[in-house]
Parts: structure tokens; C-alpha cells; sequence
């Protein structure tokens, strides 16, 4: 539960952190947006007076400059993703030490065990004593593998 | 160059986004556990800029214990750092050892973030390409390692078995159960019968974050014995090369210990004076996941190293003999 509270905080700094640069670009991303509608605003103003040559460069103008800020902010968040460290998920494996019963739970990593350790909580089998027979992370990405 | 400087900087900022994480969940975890009274920031920093000048090399002879008592004032002197900055905890050797840990982790990723920067600062400075060049051509092994060490940082905190305790997490599985007393420098040894012969099964002592001096202890049980032991198997972890799997288990000869060499030394020293021959069994990993909490792949191989031990006793030694059995590695994680 504490080590389920560490993580959930780990991932919340992350958070902070992907917003804290998210709020600086999305200010500027605003900025361009804002300026990139009133381009296509005066554009179709432009259109209306007769104008066809002025409008459409500024809606040229507008449409790139909104692309232009939806793309960086696309590219930002992938950044600050890129950048996001995240803590394994680590299980914790319990064995019953009774011979006969070879009962095994699996649970999430609780600071405070380690392999070897026979703990309290009693087999949900035999009532027997229980230890903490391994500890491991599981990865589920596979390995790329190259055929030579 | 331009596209070089480009991805050097953006690396830059991630290993300066790594190094920060790391700082703060080493200062997260010192004030969680150790309880300080004042802000342990500014000692944390101190600690961070730690470093450590080997002896003079000039003339080699006698270096070995020059280097080891480097190595004994250095760890002494980080361990009394740390028990200052966590007094809720000063007395209990496990969790010390755990924080020792977990600021080493920072220590390197602060060591790494500077090297990387020195060279880029250098090369936009001179306008140098190759200095520029030569840091971006390392620079995915590089992220690599620090990545590695990222990892490494939450498991030291959290006291979990790491990848390079696969030696320990074997040598407990074969002395668990039996009576264990403490040899040489933080490492722990139990006479244990293996197939028909007396096994001294060692380890560093965990469940706290501790190679302890396996070299010292190994001496000790030969001198014990009076150098009557028919072999020393060493278990460790290796690395592995591209390609090879995660856990695969491999057999050969010579000391499997790494480190600055201090403890290869005086085991070669000892076995060659008693000529023990010296046996290694090595679990494949690599970098990132020997620093990195224990992956499932490497923690199944214990029960295929142990079969690899059976088979040296067997086909090596005669029945009634004395054998070695050395767990290396960090034990955090790994009780005995």
C-alpha cells in the first residue's frame, strides 16, 4: 500500500512536471492560435470586400500558422513523455513453508519485504507459516530480436 | 553538426530531467525513513560532489592494499554521512545501507549528467566536431546507463533484490534454514552438506543494499580449513552480450567477482597458494538490468545455477570433500 502510495506519487510529479511545460507552451500555442484566427477572420473579411489575392494569402497564412501550433504542441507533449520515468511494477511471491501444502500467492512489492523473509500472515490453505520466496519485476515488452 | 548538437542537447535535458528525479527521491526517501531534523538537501548535495583519488600507481608494487583502504575510508565515510542525515535510523544497518545505496544511484547519475555536459559545453566552446561527434556516437550507451541507474535509484529506495543479486539470491536459496555466522566484512557463511560434501555457502549479508568484501571472507574460510577445500565455485552476474538472453546461465573458470579488483586479488592470491582450483557459474544480464529491480527471467535461473553447481561438485570433487560456494553481488533484497 505504501509502496502503491511512493508510485502513485512518482507518477503525479511526473504529471506536474508534463503540465508545468505544457502551461509554458500552451500560452504560446494560444498566442499563435488566437493570431491565426484573426488572419482567417480578416481573410474572409478581405474575401467579402472583393479582395480575392489579400485574403488569400492571409488565409494561407492563418492555416499555417494554426498548423504550426497544433504540431508543436503535439511535439511537446511527446517530449515530455519521452522524458516521464516510470517505476516497474514489482511482485512480491509468498510461499506456505509446510511441505505438503506448496500454496503460492502472488502480490504487489510492500516495503519492507525481501526474499527469505517468513511473515505473519498465515497460509490461506493450512494456516502454515508463509515466506517470501522471490521478488521480481515483470517485463512485458519483447526484446526486438534480429535473425542472426 | 548542428543536428548533433541538437540531439546531445536534447539527451542533455533529459539526463538533467534523470539526475533531478534522482536527487529528489533521494532526499523523498532520507526524509521519509530517516527522519532528519533539518532539511537534508544541502548534505545531500555535498554528498553528490563526493569523490575519491586512488593511490599513486607509480610505483605498483603493495597498490592492492592501498586501494582497499582507499576503499574502507570511502565507504566508512559515505555510511557516517548517512547516518547523520537519517538519525531516525542509525543504528539499524540495513536501512543505512539501503540509503547508501540509493544516494550512490544519485551520486552517478549527477556524475554522468556532469561528464556529459563538460563535453558539450567543450565542444560548442571550440566549435569542436569530433568532440561533439565522439559524445553523440556514445551517447545511446550512455542514456542507457542512466536509465539503468534511474531504476536502480527506486529499488535502492524501496529495498528491492536488484539483477546483480542473482549470486546471493542462489547462495541464500542453498543456506537458508542453516546456522549462519558472520565472515570477514559484512558477509555471512553455512556449512551446508551438498551432495555428499561440506559446502561453505557465502554471501554478503542482506536483506540491506551490501557487496560486503567476499575476497576477505573466502580467505578467511580457506585459513579456517587450512587451505583443505577441493574447489571454489563463484556465482555472479554477468554481462551479457547482444543477442544472448536475459537468465541464461553460463559456466567457466577463474574469479567472477567485479569491482576495482581488490577482492579478485586476494582470492587469486589464496587459491594459488593452497592451489584450489576456482570454478564460476554466471547469470547473463545487462547493465540496466543488473542495476534494476530483479527481473523474473533472472530469478528462475537460480534453480538452473544450482543444478550447474550440483554437476561441478559431482564431476570436480570427491565425496567427503569441502567445497566453497560464494554468492557475489548485492544483496539488497536477499535475506539468508
Amino acid at each position: 500500500m505504501r509502496m502503491r502510495n511512493m508510485t502513485t506519487q512518482n507518477q503525479t510529479q511526473s504529471a506536474s512536471t508534463n503540465k508545468k511545460i505544457s502551461t509554458y507552451l500552451t500560452l504560446i500555442v494560444l498566442i499563435v492560435m488566437a493570431l491565426a484566427v484573426t488572419a482567417l477572420l480578416i481573410a474572409a473579411e478581405t474575401y467579402l470586400a472583393g479582395d480575392q489575392l489579400a485574403a488569400g494569402v492571409l488565409a494561407g497564412i492563418g492555416v499555417l500558422a494554426l498548423a504550426m501550433s497544433v504540431g508543436l504542441l503535439f511535439q511537446s507533449k511527446r517530449q515530455a513523455a519521452e522524458v516521464k520515468v516510470e517505476a516497474p511494477k514489482v511482485m512480491t511471491l509468498t510461499e506456505c513453508t509446510n511441505k505438503g501444502c506448496n500454496n503460492k500467492t502472488s502480490r504487489e512489492f510492500q516495503r519492507g519485504d525481501y526474499v527469505y523473509k517468513e511473515i505473519d500472515v498465515p497460509c490461506g490453505k493450512c494456516g502454515g507459516k508463509q515466506m517470501v520466496t522471490a521478488i521480481y519485476k515483470e517485463v512485458k515488452e519483447k526484446e526486438k530480436t534480429y535473425n542472426v | 553538426m548542428y543536428v548533433m548538437i541538437r540531439e546531445v542537447e536534447n539527451s542533455l535535458h533529459k539526463l538533467k530531467h534523470i539526475k533531478e528525479e534522482g536527487r529528489k527521491t533521494a532526499i523523498e526517501t532520507l526524509k521519509e525513513i530517516g527522519k532528519p531534523t533539518t532539511d537534508p538537501a544541502a548534505r545531500v548535495d555535498r554528498y553528490l560532489d563526493y569523490f575519491t583519488i586512488g593511490p599513486q600507481n607509480m610505483d605498483p608494487a603493495g597498490i592492492v592494499n592501498k586501494l582497499d583502504h582507499v576503499l574502507d575510508v570511502r565507504d566508512e565515510r559515505l555510511k557516517e554521512e548517512v547516518r547523520l542525515m537519517a538519525p531516525a535510523v542509525q543504528n539499524d544497518d540495513v536501512q543505512i545501507n539501503n540509503l547508501e545505496n540509493t544516494l550512490e544511484a544519485a551520486m552517478a547519475l549527477n556524475f554522468i549528467y556532469k561528464v556529459v555536459r563538460h563535453y558539450y559545453i567543450q565542444g560548442k566552446k571550440t566549435l569542436s566536431l569530433y568532440v561533439i561527434m565522439q559524445l553523440q556516437m556514445i551517447l545511446p550507451m550512455v542514456m542507457k546507463e542512466a536509465d539503468a541507474y534511474s531504476s536502480a535509484l527506486k529499488a535502492f529506495a524501496y529495498g528491492q533484490p536488484i539483477g546483480d543479486g542473482a549470486g546471493p539470491l542462489v547462495a541464500g536459496k542453498l543456506m537458508h534454514g542453516y546456522e549462519i555466522r558472520k565472515v570477514g566484512k559484512d558477509c555471512v557463511v553455512a556449512s551446508v552438506p551438498f551432495e555428499g560434501r561440506t559446502a561453505f555457502v557465502l554471501k554478503a549479508e542482506g536483506p540491506g543494499g551490501n557487496v560486503g568484501k567476499p575476497g576477505e571472507a573466502i580467505v578467511q574460510v580457506i585459513d579456517e580449513n587450512e587451505g583443505k577445500i577441493a574447489c571454489l565455485i563463484m556465482i555472479d552476474a554477468g554481462l551479457k552480450l547482444e543477442g544472448e538472453l536475459v537468465g541464461e546461465v553460463s559456466e567457466g573458470i577463474g574469479a567472477a567477482i567485479g569491482g576495482p579488483g581488490v577482492d579478485a586479488f586476494k582470492i587469486e592470491e589464496s587459491l594459488t597458494k593452497y592451489k584450489i582450483p576456482n570454478y564460476a557459474v554466471i547469470v547473463k544480464e545487462d547493465i540496466g538490468d543488473a542495476v534494476s529491480p530483479m527481473r523474473k527471467e533472472i530469478n528462475d535461473a537460480a534453480d538452473k545455477v544450482i543444478e550447474r553447481v550440483k554437476a561441478v561438485v559431482l564431476e570436480r570433487t570427491k565425496e567427503g570433500d569441502k567445497v566453497i560456494i560464494v554468492g557475489v553481488g548485492n544483496s539488497i533484497g536477499v535475506g539468508q
